[in-house]
């Protein structure tokens, strides 16, 4: 579960610069919830998951996951208890290191480090079963620098790195949009059985607004800084790109200026 | 010529526990660490005054590793609380541990030609077991005259040097070694899985450190002294030695890379002492031929790589020509 009170984050404060990147943010997601997240460039998408996962510090209000206050833990603190999925492949895993052992550095993620060996026999069989759940056939290749897999063959470990440890938080930051469109389904389906499964409560970000529609029981449109529109439940199910786009112009009064967001 | 080079093996099994420790920085961490210059010379400094001042040799060397931890762990300190870049905050312990240094010993040399160290006391325990005698009657066997005087000092630092080793890769294989070595390839995602890269990074910067220590009390057993300046152009060594390792070697595991960084010092020390032998070479050209050792090492792989790649696309072309022909 988590809650946001009352987030303001302003960048650049008293300079002609200035940017409310963030106003006055309230949300709450239930247990389970899955929520997409949409606006056009600038809306504040990004910034609302770096206040989540600690990257950066609100200027006002609480980041609250399972009833704990958050906001003043630093990124590693906060990062056991959520999973982040990156637009940049390359970001969620560590090239020179095998499949195996970025998994068992994942595994460690909600426990205490300690000096004893990360990869043992009976993880082995366990990071093995896990990767089977990819078919990717990559449980053959445990052995295997990451760094030679392929972009969506290193997005879709991200995502299980992620997500077997099953954090309180599962966060997508348009981990989606640099994969071609082949390996950006893949990826698209295996992120909806995997949230379906384990039913993790995740908020996912994306450019792509049938991907916004398709995937998830709720979706919140953002736009300079502020949470514009929230649909739920048979609403959401309902809903089209074009009432999504004449929502926005009946809100604000112009139309929608991302292209790159109709298109996707 | 066998004996200079059975010193260079000696000398060069040492200085690769310095090097063990530069390659926990430089490939690892991937934090170019020049505190080494000064740390080996605290390592040997302070077992130099331990041993002075009466402690037993194996303590004095015990607090040298444990001084070069500390040291390491400042710059740590410095880079990831103070925000320092990583290659200023290296450099500025190194110029702190100058000072530290003089003051550890009271004065810029300490000999220890007046004292016992670990490796006199060594070659006590060692003359007894008459394998000096046994492999020395071997190697005048084949010919070679001019014999070493005790196989203690390079036997003994071979397996030490090796138990050192095998203790830094099942480091580099626990949860805690797994997140040392995903800081140096992926900062952002380590964080996000919840490492605490500060406290990693003065540790690991620590380990180094004492390693290099370590390193440094040794040679300064072995040598008979400490100096203040006993250090300088000591990174540089350590890089040689990783370079030409990796040259040489394969790097594909990690306990591989250590052997390779390993191996690397060992042929570095010997290509300086032959370097040396040459006529018109000085002591004082030492430096200039580790820089041509480590740029040799750096450009002659990847020509060696571009010759056979160009030599692999000639082949396909003519087969592919030999083909159409057909």
């Amino acid at each position: 579960m988590l809650e946001l009170n009352n987030i303001s984050i302003t960048f650049n404060e008293g300079t002609p610069d200035e940017k409310k990147a963030l106003n006055n943010i309230n949300l709450r997601l239930e247990e389970g919830d899955f929520i997409t997240v949409i606006g056009s460039n600038g809306a504040g998408k990004s910034t609302l998951m770096n206040v989540i996962s600690g990257n950066l510090m609100p200027d006002l209000g609480d980041v609250i996951i399972d009833g704990k206050q958050m906001v003043h833990l630093p990124e590693y603190k906060r990062s056991a208890f959520i999973g982040r999925v990156f637009q940049d492949p390359m970001a969620g895993t560590s090239p020179s290191m095998t499949i195996e052992e970025n998994l068992a550095i994942a595994y460690s993620r909600n426990k205490k480090r300690k000096l004893r060996p990360g990869v043992t026999k009976q993880r082995r069989e366990m990071f093995k079963d896990s990767l089977k759940a990819l078919n990717l056939g990559l449980e053959n290749r445990l052995t295997a620098k990451v760094g030679l897999l392929s972009g969506g063959e290193r997005q879709a470990l991200s995502l299980l790195m992620t997500t077997f440890t099953e954090p309180s938080i599962l966060l997508l930051d348009e981990h989606t949009a640099a994969l071609d469109p082949s390996r950006a389904a893949l990826i698209t389906s295996l992120t909806e059985t995997v949230v379906r499964n384990s039913g993790l409560t995740t908020l996912m970000v994306t450019h792509n607004m049938q991907q916004a529609l398709d995937l998830g029981n709720r979706l919140i449109m953002m736009d300079k800084g502020q949470i514009i529109f929230d649909v739920h439940g048979e609403e959401k199910v309902k809903l089209t790109i074009e009432d999504l786009l004449h929502e926005f112009k009946r809100i604000r009064g112009i139309e929608f200026e991302d292209d790159r967001v109709v298109l996707g | 010529m066998f004996i200079s080079i059975f010193g260079a093996m000696e000398s060069g099994i040492i200085y690769a526990i310095m090097a063990l420790g530069v390659y926990l920085t430089f490939r690892i961490l991937d934090f170019p660490d020049l505190t080494v210059e000064g740390s080996f010379v605290t390592g040997a400094a302070v077992a130099a005054s331990s041993i002075v001042n009466g402690i037993p040799p194996i303590t004095a060397t015990i607090l040298a590793a444990f001084a070069g931890f500390i040291a390491g762990c400042l710059t740590g300190v410095l880079h990831t609380k103070g925000k320092i870049n990583p290659l200023l905050a290296g450099i500025l312990m190194m110029t702190a541990l100058y000072s530290i240094n003089l003051r550890i010993m009271g004065q810029p040399t300490v000999s220890l030609l007046q004292e016992t160290t670990l490796f006199d006391q060594l070659g006590s325990i060692w003359s007894a077991t008459g394998i000096d005698t046994f492999l020395n009657n071997l190697l005048s066997a084949i010919g070679i005259e001019q014999l070493p005087t005790t196989w203690a000092i390079l036997l003994v630092m071979i397996v030490v040097t090796i138990i050192i080793k095998l203790l830094t890769d099942y480091f580099l294989k626990t949860e805690v070694g797994l997140a040392l070595r995903a800081i140096g390839d992926n900062k952002k995602m380590i964080r996000s899985l919840s490492a605490n890269t500060d406290l990693l990074i003065i540790f690991g910067v620590g380990i180094s450190n004492a390693l290099v220590a370590t390193a440094g009390g040794l040679i300064g057993q072995l040598g008979g002294f400490a100096d203040a300046n006993m250090g300088l152009g000591l990174i540089v060594i350590g890089l040689a030695s990783i370079i030409i390792g990796e040259a040489l070697f394969s790097t594909k595991t990690i306990a591989k890379a250590t052997l390779a960084v390993i191996l690397g010092a060992i042929i570095y020390r010997i290509i300086v002492t032959l370097a040396l032998r040459i006529d018109f070479m000085e002591t004082g050209d030492m430096k200039m031929i580790t820089a041509i050792i480590v740029i040799a090492a750096l450009v002659v792989p990847k020509i060696v790589q571009t010759r056979k790649e160009n030599k692999r696309r000639q082949v396909k072309r003519a087969q592919q020509r030999g083909n159409r022909d057909a």
